[in-house]
């Protein structure tokens, strides 16, 4: 059981090597990403229940132990984070395919595209279940060097300039992580999460605060909280469909993530975190307000996507057992409908040949299916009832009551003002896209640009694609109920960190 | 990239008045020959008798360098960018048909291989029961090495060390002689 | 290894911290070269941080060739092999694409993002509005006005 920690990792680097020494079979290609994203898939609900059932499966590398050795940790957070992660990976390939298909037929072969994506879902899978510090490091080097590849692949001059941006102050981030690392280390001799937690209590308090504040800075930047947030909407949108949906959905949450485990792991803040507070404030607000003032449909998306992280950070700086678990179950959700809203705004795109909202109109008549599919995630982001993201943020808000100071109920009203101008923003799309006059297709500004390639013609792969990422979004409205039990026990797991350490240093540790 | 490298070959008469004698240590592979050069950069003939000697003794030094990185200084990464350095000196000595010459097969091949060998490795040991990554070794006396130590990690040197290869390989490609073809002047100057 | 490192080579701390402010001047320049040549000095000070984080110098640590007090903590030696080789291939990358940024552009400038651009071009129109005597009077300090499509959406 404990061996097939490593496989989530292992399984998409080979495919990545295998796929790059089939370059020329485009179909066998296709199969083997789509192979090893379900294999990832599955293997994350077998590790998510072993971890439910009997505790985090722990892996020491190399037979190596804990503090040396290199230790991958799958538990109830990690588990369930990669199962959603890989379901994602897997509905964005498979409309990738279609376009592909679309655009170059069924037998060319793009030698980038399909390693890199196998490399970003290693990446992501590693910085999910690795157990230290530096290895978080090397996950996201990992993911962040195959998204640059991605969101650079046929460069316009746009492109070039948002992907220099992007790989700019991902590296800039990247090289405060290795500083981060190393005062850490100069701090407590170890890097390993576990050893960590036990260590940096006896450290003062200064060198505490050092050390979380540069992981707030370094996980900020990955995640995009607010003063920290100025790449995301600048990079993504010029990025075709498909990587932005991955990117939206995946690499912030890793950020995300990264900034769950180490806060609760590492230090024990407590009570909540008044600065965090405050960043997530202003996260959800000064994102939602940029959203409403975009035209251009993927850049409202971006900024509602910074947004939104303002929401997971309010659950984690609230710190108990509430917050996190809204925290865990809003990560849980938003994955999903952040990929599924650019899946969707792809579509429309093809269809319209521009993403400028005043270029659109009438779209609810020409396309009803695709009116349907972009209702329902813009809903569920807004947070209408029956869906997971009335769920997430009533778990949230629910917490920001209970903790009851006054910063806290300052951030539940900015949840609640945030929700309403999300609903505001996607209401002004609905309202500028889909209805009013239909317009012309827009005259094709730039045909190299591969946003606009392919005007007029989705597949059916692309739309089910799509339609099967809505689904899964309302799936997880419907399995709220055990999916917001499971994001209970793990919260109270984090809080405790006991289990984590007993499960990766051994019994003697505790 | 798949197009065969404008191999030129001796003449035929030539081959024929060469005796067993001679023919031993006749190069199998042609390189670096006059008829090759059709880009019409200037040529330094210095450069190119010095590659010809540099380019072998740099491959065998890499491979020491592989092979020596257990427990001395070297291994996959450091013998892959030596190798891919004398990659590189070809490069310089003759220009894009010479590594396009000199390596059959595309560089996303070579790095696609050297990935599944490497990462072939880390997952081996799980048919073993053992967690990923750990390695074996076996210690044996041949006839003439005497001691030989193998270990496992070898094949992920291995691995990295075709992994590096294949990148230096695609750099040369697609910045070198990328740039080269897409640079607005050649840099031709006219003879005489 | 568990021992808290109380004592800093002086020199060690200076080279760095001067590397690091180095770094990020240069990151903040305007010319995407010069970023580039920032990002290169602040990974090697990060890394000479984490060599530095490792202790002060000591015999290699190899069980047999030294005693155990005398050897250095190889753990940082390997994180910072492992970060100079990540550092090293990214730098590849991003200079393949300033040198790609540069064929498309014809400069190594980098540009204003769009919404400063979009703030932009509103100040110039209310400009040209307040006086029509100088259409356009700030033009020179654009960078790009070659179709300027993003910032028009």
């Amino acid at each position: 059981m404990t061996m097939l920690v490593a496989l989530p990792i292992l399984l998409p680097l080979l495919a990545a090597g295998l796929s790059l020494v089939l370059g020329r079979f485009a179909t066998l290609q296709r199969l083997l990403g789509v192979v090893v994203f379900t294999a990832n898939a599955v293997l994350a609900v077998v590790l998510l229940a072993e971890a439910d059932k009997s505790g985090p499966v722990v892996l020491q590398l190399g037979g190596w132990d804990a503090p040396v050795g290199i230790t991958l940790v799958a538990d109830r957070l990690s588990a369930l984070l990669m199962l959603i992660s890989m379901v994602v990976m897997l509905a964005v390939l498979v409309y990738s395919i279609g376009q592909r298909i679309t655009d170059y037929g069924r037998s060319t072969s793009s030698t980038a595209f399909h390693p890199m994506y196998l490399v970003l879902g290693a990446g992501v899978s590693m910085a999910y279940l690795t157990g230290d510090l530096f290895n978080l490091f090397v996950a996201f080097e990992i993911m962040l060097g195959a998204s640059y590849v991605l969101i650079t692949r046929r460069t316009t001059a746009t492109r070039v300039r948002a992907g220099m941006t992007y790989t700019i102050v991902s590296l800039t981030s990247s090289l405060l992580f290795i500083t981060m690392i190393a005062l850490v280390y100069a701090a407590t001799g170890t890097v390993n999460l576990a050893d960590l937690s036990g260590k940096v209590e006896a450290l003062p308090v200064g060198v505490q605060s050092a050390m979380a504040l540069m992981m707030i800075v370094v996980f900020g930047i990955k995640s995009a909280m607010v003063p920290l947030h100025f790449w995301l909407p600048d990079s993504y949108p010029t990025a075709p469909a498909p990587v932005t949906a991955v990117f939206a959905g995946l690499l912030t949450k890793v950020g995300v993530y990264a900034l769950i485990r180490t806060q609760t792991l590492v230090f024990d803040h407590g009570e909540s975190w008044t600065l965090l507070l405050w960043f997530s404030v202003i996260t959800m607000i000064i994102g939602a307000l940029g959203a409403i003032a975009q035209n251009d449909l993927n850049r409202l998306l971006s900024f509602l996507l910074v947004s939104h992280i303002g929401y997971m950070l309010f659950g984690l700086a609230l710190y108990d057992v509430t917050g996190l678990a809204g925290a865990i179950l809003y990560v849980v959700h938003h994955i999903t409908v952040q990929a599924t809203l650019f899946l969707v705004s792809g579509l429309l795109t093809r269809h319209t040949g521009t993403v400028a909202l005043r270029g659109m109109g009438g779209l609810a008549k020409l396309y009803p299916a695709i009116a349907l599919l972009f209702a329902i995630p813009a809903l569920n982001l807004a947070g209408i009832p029956p869906f997971s993201g009335f769920v997430a943020k009533l778990a949230l808000l629910e917490a920001g009551a209970e903790v009851g100071t006054t910063m806290a109920y300052v951030a539940t009203g900015a949840a609640v003002l945030t929700s309403f101008l999300t609903l505001y923003a996607m209401a002004k799309v609905w309202v500028f896209a889909f209805w009013g006059k239909s317009k012309p297709p827009h005259p094709d500004p730039d045909p190299t640009d591969e946003l606009i390639i392919g005007t007029g013609s989705t597949s059916r792969t692309m739309v089910s694609a799509t339609s099967a990422l809505v689904v899964f979004g309302v799936l997880i409205a419907v399995f709220a109920g055990p999916l917001s039990e499971i994001s209970t026990r793990a919260a109270t797991d984090l809080l405790d960190g006991g289990p984590y350490r007993t499960a990766v240093l051994g019994e003697e540790a505790e | 990239m798949s197009e065969g490298p404008p191999r030129s070959q001796p003449s035929g008469e030539k081959k024929r008045r060469t005796s067993l004698w001679e023919e031993w240590d006749t190069p199998q592979e042609h390189w670096l020959l006059v008829g090759s050069h059709r880009d019409g950069r200037e040529r330094s003939l210095l450069l190119e008798v010095a590659a010809r000697i540099i380019f072998p003794t740099v491959l065998v030094l890499s491979l020491y360098l592989l092979f020596a990185g257990h427990n001395r200084s070297g291994g996959g990464f450091s013998g892959g960018l030596v190798a891919g350095q004398a990659f590189v000196v070809r490069y310089l000595a003759g220009g894009p048909m010479e590594v396009r010459a000199a390596v059959g097969l595309r560089p996303p091949v070579i790095i696609g291989a050297g990935l599944s060998l490497a990462v072939l490795t880390g997952l081996a040991p799980i048919f073993w029961g053992e967690a990923p990554l750990t390695s074996a070794y076996v210690s044996m006396t041949l006839p003439v090495l005497g001691d030989v130590h193998v270990v496992s990690s070898l094949f992920l040197d291995m691995g990295v060390y075709l992994l590096i290869v294949g990148v230096v390989c695609d750099l040369l490609r697609t910045l070198g002689a990328g740039i080269e073809e897409q640079s607005p002047r050649p840099r031709r100057r006219p003879s005489g | 290894m568990n021992t808290v490192n109380v004592t800093v080579n002086l020199t060690m701390a200076l080279t760095i911290g001067g590397l690091y402010a180095v770094g990020f001047y240069l990151l903040l320049q305007r010319s995407l070269m010069r970023i580039i040549i920032g990002i290169v000095i602040v990974g090697h000070a990060a890394n000479m941080f984490l060599q530095l984080a490792g202790g002060p110098p000591g015999r290699s640590p190899i069980v047999g060739v030294s005693p155990a007090e005398e050897m250095t903590d190889p753990l940082p030696q390997a994180m910072a092999l492992t970060a100079i080789v990540i550092t090293f291939a990214l730098t590849t990358f991003l200079l393949a694409l300033a040198y790609r940024s540069s064929v498309l552009l014809g400069h190594d400038e980098v540009r204003d993002d769009v919404e400063d651009r979009r703030i932009r071009r509103q100040q110039q129109r209310v400009d040209e509005r307040e006086e029509p005597d100088e259409p356009g009077a700030d033009r020179k300090f654009e960078f790009g006005t070659d179709n300027d499509k993003e910032a028009t959406r």
